[in-house]
């Protein structure tokens, strides 16, 4: 004890302050983030026979039913690619924003029992959630590309681009994306619940007003707009772009995409932190 | 020395009832006031925390203005009835809620045990759930790796290490979580009535591994038990909680008889209607505490004969039976029965009426503390126990100012289960 009188090393306080983000305890407790996604990922698949392989067999199917009642008996068009891949690639991307977010979207709900008794920074379950899911994404990937090289190697004729490198920044602004209104709508969701429900069919509505079954090249003049102001739909488009080069690209609507990721992670990680303190007396 | 914990005014709101449009007026009126800049009108109304009572108010103080300081090296038991506010003290001080209001300032790392295995997930493995549990608690894996073994070596689990620990039997869960968490070496360890559960073989050795952590270590300990007798084994200093605030901040003895003898003294019981104890031919209709002068006491000195009185109505002819009484101390050690010695005399019939009988506690045998009488009416030859009344009386007996079993220059309490007076001799033999 060679400090002074009344120096401490840590004190606690009612409330944190607006933008505290206290990185450097985050960093501390980076082993408890692989832990949680190595937990997520082994417990997901344990006492199945199958195991991992239901990580493709889910796209798979959801891109046959979209094939047969979207491309075959509705008609619609998909920009002159295989109706399977280019429903494919937009479930996987699509899916992986969605699961993000959906996951996200609870933690406070659900994990109110372990954060009921002990502390380590709140922030750590949202992101193991969104990198848990990046693997499966990874997976889903790896799909998609096999079925594309097929494809490909059968002789259609796809115009994979250089807005390929731009991938990892299409993952990362999903990612940020979910895990943004995730955090914003499960802190919103401590108190009171009603948000809960609409994050359901939220979702659902949003998928049709993102081009992932519907290229945005088909949507009627009309409802463009409703389209465009959707920020997944920069993503989408440009995601099936870089590897078909049929979509429409515009780097007005990327960088809306993109600006939109930030800002919303940025607010719902505020928001996240500051009701962390508090959320045990009303979850 | 400097305190290694500083607590100053924490108070905690809570309010009671269900979320619903009430809370979004209330929410809708604390921002408007944030928002001016005035303080929280709702913090000005609220009240003591309780639970019996019922109040006009749904906002309660489960703590309020607790302020104290603890010292590096200190076991600091925390105790008090059920919600008192001992879980939302340690829950403030483990971060898991923040205060309504108030600072707590401190040195180090502190590492609470709310509970035991806490984050376990069943499919994983006792050694997978060694990392997880070690990491949700704070520790990184380097850290773990380099105490696996002796967290192993403590859970005494290591045939079923690598057994995912759904197939764990419950003792065997708790002692795996305690492990990891007695290794965690933080400066202060918080630990909550984590030593109900287990066995007595744990229990003794988690409380030995929590002084040896302080002994050797010198960390220091915040407990919360119910279990007096371990907190009396382990703290040596106690806080009082009552209602959200402290009632007393001494020494664990002190603190334990404060607490015992608060507001749970029953001198006298009366029973007029059905609910009696008894059967349908005997009913135990009053019961009460008298000293030699055969006047009722509501507390009695360790050098003065009491008297223990209980009043029977019979309400149909009953054949021979007698009576005896089980005295407890407040740690619940049974300090010794007794049995009316009359003789046994089978043909005796009693009669319809009402009865009395007394019994008494001769002075200087009972400890300065807290005792609990139960009584019971039963026949010999067959044995059978008309009734057993558990804890019909609880009494108070406290040291007197001068006392013939201590010498008058020791102040401190004595040591023991009973005070008896003993003659003691003394001559020069050479």
């Amino acid at each position: 004890m060679t400090s002074t009188n009344d120096t401490y090393s840590h004190s606690i306080t009612p409330h944190n302050s607006l933008f505290d983000f206290r990185l450097a305890e985050l960093w501390q407790y980076r082993d408890l983030v692989t832990l949680f996604v190595k937990r997520d990922f082994v417990a997901k698949y344990k006492q199945t026979v199958l195991g991992p392989v239901w990580f493709f067999i889910q796209p798979i199917f959801q891109s046959l039913v979209l094939t047969v009642a979207f491309g075959r008996m509705a008609g619609l068009p998909t920009d002159g690619i295989p109706p399977i891949l280019f429903y494919l690639a937009g479930i996987t991307a699509w899916n992986y924003f969605s699961n993000c977010l959906r996951a996200t979207s609870n933690t406070f709900a659900a994990n109110a029992h372990l954060f009921g008794k002990v502390y380590f920074p709140r922030v750590v379950t949202p992101i193991s959630v969104v990198l848990s899911n990046l693997i499966q994404f990874g997976i889903g990937l790896l799909l998609f590309l096999i079925i594309y090289l097929y494809y490909m190697l059968t002789g259609s004729h796809f115009h994979p681009n250089n807005t390929l490198f731009l991938l990892p920044v299409l993952i990362c602004s999903m990612g940020i994306m979910g895990l943004g209104l995730g955090m914003l709508i499960s802190s919103l969701t401590t108190r009171y619940r009603d948000l809960q429900y609409l994050v359901d069919f939220g979702m659902q509505l949003l998928m049709y007003a993102t081009p992932v079954i519907i290229p945005l090249s088909a949507i009627p003049v009309k409802y463009t707009p409703i389209m465009l102001i959707n920020p997944m739909t920069g993503i989408i488009e440009t995601f099936k772009y870089s590897f078909f080069g049929a979509s429409i690209f515009s780097w007005q609507l990327l960088s809306y995409s993109i600006g939109f990721s930030i800002s919303i992670f940025l607010i719902g990680f505020i928001i996240f932190n500051n009701t962390e303190k508090n959320f045990m007396d009303t979850v | 020395m400097k305190p290694i914990i500083k607590v100053e005014n924490i108070s905690k709101q809570y309010r009671l009832g269900n979320i619903g449009l009430n809370t979004i007026r209330d929410d809708f009126q604390r921002w408007l006031y944030r928002i001016q800049g005035k303080e929280d009108p709702l913090l000005k109304i609220g009240e003591v925390n309780n639970r019996k009572l019922k109040g006009s108010s749904e906002y309660v103080w489960a703590l309020k203005d607790i302020t104290f300081e603890v010292m590096p090296g200190d076991i600091l038991g925390i105790i008090g009835e059920n919600g008192a506010g001992k879980s939302t003290l340690l829950k403030i001080l483990s971060k898991v809620t923040g205060p309504t209001t108030g600072r707590i300032d401190f040195n180090g790392r502190i590492s609470s045990l709310l509970e035991v295995g806490t984050g376990f997930h069943p499919d994983l493995t006792g050694r997978e759930n060694i990392f997880l549990n070690g990491a949700i608690l704070g520790l990184n894996k380097r850290e773990i790796r380099s105490r696996l073994d002796e967290i192993i070596d403590f859970s005494g689990c290591e045939r079923y290490i690598d057994t995912p620990v759904k197939r764990y039997s419950s003792g065997m869960i708790v002692r795996l979580g305690f492990a990891v968490a007695a290794h965690l070496e933080p400066e202060i360890l918080i630990v909550d009535e984590v030593l109900a559960v287990g066995d007595a073989e744990f229990q003794k050795k988690a409380v030995g591994k929590m002084q040896d952590v302080n002994v050797k270590e010198g960390r220091t300990v915040l407990v919360v038990s119910h279990n007096m007798t371990i907190m009396n084994e382990l703290c040596n200093r106690g806080i009082l909680l009552e209602n959200g605030i402290i009632k007393c901040d001494t020494t664990i003895n002190n603190a334990i008889f404060n607490h015992i003898t608060s507001n749970n003294a029953v001198t006298e019981k009366k029973w007029l209607n059905g609910n009696a104890p008894g059967n349908d031919k005997i009913k135990l209709r009053k019961a009460y505490i008298i000293n030699k002068e055969n006047k009722p006491i509501n507390h009695a000195y360790i050098n003065e004969e009491i008297g223990f009185c209980a009043e029977y109505e019979l309400l149909s002819e009953l054949s021979f039976f007698t009576h005896g009484i089980n005295v407890f101390n407040s740690m619940d050690i049974h300090l010794f029965s007794s049995h009316d010695n009359v003789e046994i005399e089978k043909d005796k019939k009693f009669k319809p009426g009402y009865y009395k009988t007394t019994v008494w506690i001769p002075a200087n045998l009972l400890q300065s503390d807290y005792i609990k009488i139960s009584f019971a009416c039963m026949k010999y030859n067959p044995f059978e126990q008309l009734f057993h009344e558990i804890n019909v009386l609880r009494l108070n007996v406290l040291e007197p100012e001068v006392s013939l079993t201590r010498n008058e220059s020791y102040k401190g309490k004595l040591p023991g289960l009973i005070r008896p007076c003993l003659k003691w001799e003394e001559r020069q033999l050479i």
